[in-house]
């Protein structure tokens, strides 16, 4: 019976999902505490070896950290359960809080980032694949390679730096403003930071697309197609990309996926509160219940998004549907 | 004031190498000389913002030693005394004190018409409060160890509050100007001012927005000169570049750079760069209880073989200046005042002959990585100038958490660090190399003679005569080599054409936002 429910493939998913968050929460909790140092250390820095060892017993209790650590665990976990994610005593807000304004940050340069990806890399791998070692496949090679290769924080820099210092031109310098409260400064600020992290992540895309267009048209049912006289256009789009798309989005919910774990050096670079710097300086201040809840909220959307990627591949192929 | 630098880590070592190859590119419009606060009056108004790299760490300011969170609350609360520009004390919330004649009793006399943020009045209960709570350890206050010679604390009426101490300390007044000593109310608890500061400063809070921005605005109760500022932004803009940046296309009027390459590139158009010589020291810490190091004569061939100058040079492009131990500027030491004035590597060898050593030593070192932007350059100049005098530097560069660790412990042999400085020698040093100081551990030195020489400076008041004292002292660190002092560096603070009025200070302390203005 329970067999039988563990192996219907939702459960089966579900149960999966549910053993690596778990996994994730072990070892995030144990890397934290192998790191040296604790939020005494981080806060005062080595000005906590001139503290009592009283006043250390005072600022262990507060911080929670004197409790044994599977009690630590487990409270944390408990926790959870009930929703609550722990207090970040630097910000004196709740994790929850914290979470809920760095999220949606986060997620909005994510869907940016990608839709810019998209918008950069499928035409250039349909471009590459048209005429395979050719000019304009070398070019669009040479794009993807660059792409690849710049580090962002180099683009990153150098683009804030040249516009701000030539033109003035430097949204990112005045404070983030969210969606819901400045929309067309919010999307201004959002622009260089999704073009650069964009142009990083349309190089797989563009990859991934030439060799899937490269090998669907080399299949049967093109040249049957093209002798059936469908119009080039509407070959390639309809039945040379649309039977390519899986691996594309495959490589696209991958790189969504990573890039809710938060662009670290991107945020950091144009000022964005999202959920990376949430998280580094959670690690910086040795937060210890800021970082594993952080970090179990974007293993969680790492699943989240996977199950999606999957539940896509139903619609844009038949041939899963039918499996 | 603090030790440890521990802000501006994320990515300073990228900004540092970014800094240099823009250097490269950005074309240098026109350099204008510093001469922007002339002339006109300031007029009051304006919302000033300041760029910086973290947010604070907390907003309790006994528990302060964050460079950003100093700065904010310097300018949210008020102490008995104060440090004007040259870092002389001047009355704060006390407007005067007498000191017996034995130096046993402190009487301060408080001002008068103080109210607190939240509109309640300043007396002598919220002193021996504060006072009270700080020397208290469970409250886990960094500035507990200042009050040490303090043996009661009395309010004999509302305007007045005695302090009698077990032996004389003429450190105590300077003590008390620092921030980590601010007076709260006694209707405060701790809990409600890790969210609600409630001061008597210059400026009170406004909004604060975790991890992106806090604001203050003017204290229109303020006791003195009221601020000319509205308000006071600290925005958070993680990347020390992109401070650059913000102040280039004008987000941004003020912001404080330690990195010099970093400060070049602002060097613009419109903003003018102000450099500042800071109290904080480059040394080269020994630790005198272990190994090799134990031995005085090693630790004089160490101090002769190293050329400061060369070290400044190579890892902070010469912007500084070679120091002895004392960098507050009334008792400075004189940095040739040792018994290698220059770099002597016979002399070196010498010693290591007389410690019976002359086939060379070697040192372990930490090192911490992306603590601050020289350290590592530092190290590895230091190794290259000591294995000259056969003096192996093992390096063992750590990452800043890690590093704080050992330190804290003092479990290494020696470490490259960058110490901050005080305006008072006394409570810059007898913590680290006197006997009973609560840093004697991390130092690994103390002698009887210097345990006498510091109390006689805590028990003199005449300036002169202090001086006198704290040569010797200087002297005698020097003789003895338990560290080697390197050189002190600047700050770099950079303000927009418009903004007038702003003292940097050698404590890299922000409290002249309160007479800085914008046109």
């Amino acid at each position: 019976m329970l067999r039988d429910l563990i192996r219907r493939p939702l459960v089966h998913r579900l149960v999966a999902a549910l053993g690596t968050l778990l996994g994730v929460a072990v070892f995030v909790f144990v890397m934290l505490r192998a790191i040296p140092g604790d939020q005494i250390t981080a806060g005062l820095g080595t000005e906590a070896a001139a503290l009592t060892p009283a006043q250390r017993a005072a600022l262990e209790s507060y911080y929670g950290i004197d409790r044994p650590l599977p009690v630590q665990f487990f409270s944390w976990l408990g926790n959870l359960v009930t929703g609550n994610l722990g207090f970040s005593s630097r910000a004196q807000t709740s994790v929850l809080d914290l979470t809920a304004q760095s999220l949606p940050v986060t997620l909005e340069l994510a869907v940016l980032s990608i839709v810019l990806a998209l918008v950069i890399g499928i035409p250039l791998g349909m471009l590459s694949a048209s005429r395979p070692n050719s000019p304009r496949d070398l070019v669009g090679q040479a794009i993807g390679l660059a792409g690849l290769s710049i580090p962002a924080f180099l683009l990153a820099t150098t683009l804030l730096s040249v516009l701000a210092a030539s033109f003035g031109w430097n949204p990112n310098g005045q404070g983030y403003a969210r969606l819901t409260d400045g929309p067309l400064l919010n999307l201004q600020q959002m622009l260089l930071p999704s073009l650069v992290l964009g142009f990083g992540i349309a190089a797989p895309i563009m990859r991934t697309t030439r060799t899937a267009v490269l090998d669907v048209r080399s299949q049967d049912f093109v040249r049957t197609a093209r002798a059936k006289g469908v119009p080039p256009r509407r070959l390639q789009v309809r039945h040379v990309l649309g039977n390519a798309l899986v691996p594309i989005l495959t490589m696209t919910g991958l790189q969504f996926g990573y890039l809710l774990g938060g662009a670290v050096v991107v945020e950091q670079i144009f000022s964005l509160p999202g959920i990376g710097r949430q998280v580094l300086l959670g690690i910086q201040q040795k937060e210890y219940a800021v970082v594993q809840s952080t970090v179990l909220i974007i293993a969680l959307a790492f699943v989240v998004v996977n199950l999606l990627t999957d539940l896509l591949y139903r619609v844009i192929d038949p041939r899963v549907r039918a499996a | 004031m603090h030790t440890g630098p521990h802000a501006r880590r994320a990515g300073a070592a990228i900004a540092a190498a970014l800094a240099l190859a823009l250097l490269a590119g950005c074309s240098s419009s026109s350099s204008t000389s510093p001469t922007a606060s002339a002339s006109v009056a300031p007029k009051p108004g304006g919302a000033l913002v300041i760029g910086v790299t973290s947010d604070p760490d907390t907003l309790d300011p006994w528990k302060a030693t964050q460079f950003q969170a100093v700065n904010v609350l310097q300018n949210l609360y008020g102490t008995l005394t104060e440090f004007d520009k040259d870092l002389a004390v001047v009355p704060g919330l006390a407007t005067s004190w007498d000191v017996s004649s034995d130096g046993l009793t402190v009487t301060f006399h408080l001002r008068q018409g103080v109210t607190f943020a939240d509109g309640s009045a300043f007396d002598s209960a919220d002193v021996v409060y504060s006072l009270t709570k700080i020397k208290d350890e469970a409250t886990a206050a960094v500035a507990r160890a200042s009050l040490a010679s303090v043996a009661s604390i009395a309010a004999p009426d509302a305007s007045t509050v005695v302090l009698t101490l077990k032996a004389p300390d003429a450190a105590l007044l300077a003590n008390l100007a620092v921030i980590n000593m601010a007076m709260v109310s006694s209707t405060d608890s701790e809990a409600t001012l890790a969210t609600t500061p409630d001061g008597t400063g210059p400026f009170v809070m406004d909004k604060r927005t975790p991890n992106e921005s806090i604001t203050l605005k003017r204290n229109e109760k303020y006791w003195g000169d009221k601020a000319y500022l509205d308000t006071v932004e600290f925005r958070v803009i993680p990347d020390e570049t992109s401070i650059v940046s913000a102040m280039q296309s004008g987000n941004v009027q003020l912001a404080v750079f330690d990195d010099p390459l970093v400060a070049k590139t602002v060097e613009t158009g419109t903003t003018t760069v102000t450099k500042t010589p800071q109290l904080s020291y480059h040394v080269l810490q020994l630790n005198a209880t272990k190994g090799d190091l134990t031995d005085v004569n090693v630790r004089l061939a160490i101090a002769c073989a190293i050329d400061r100058q060369q070290v400044l040079d190579t890892a902070a492009l010469g912007e500084g200046e070679v120091t002895g131990p004392i960098t507050s500027p009334a008792y400075r030491s004189d940095p040739s005042s040792r018994p290698c004035p220059t770099r002597d590597l016979a002399k070196a060898a010498n010693y290591l002959a007389k410690a019976g050593k002359s086939g060379g030593v070697t040192i372990k070192t930490i090192v911490s990585q992306g603590e601050y932007s020289t350290s590592v350059n530092e190290a590895q100049n230091l190794k290259s100038q000591l294995a000259d005098a056969k003096i192996t530097l093992d390096l063992e560069v750590l990452e800043s958490g890690a590093y704080v660790d050992r330190w804290v412990a003092g479990d290494f042999d020696a470490a490259v660090a960058l110490n901050g400085g005080r305006p008072d020698p006394d409570g810059m040093y007898s913590r680290y190399f006197t006997s009973t100081g609560n840093l004697n551990k991390v130092a690994g030195y103390s002698s009887p003679e210097l345990d006498t020489l510091f109390a006689q400076g805590r028990a003199t008041s005449d300036p002169a005569e202090r001086k006198a004292i704290y040569t010797k002292i200087s002297n005698q660190l020097e003789d003895n080599a338990p560290w080697v002092w390197l050189f002190t560096s600047y700050t770099y603070t950079a303000t927009a054409a418009g903004v007038s009025g702003f003292v940097p200070m050698a404590n890299g302390s922000l409290q002249y936002l309160r007479t800085t203005s914008m046109s």
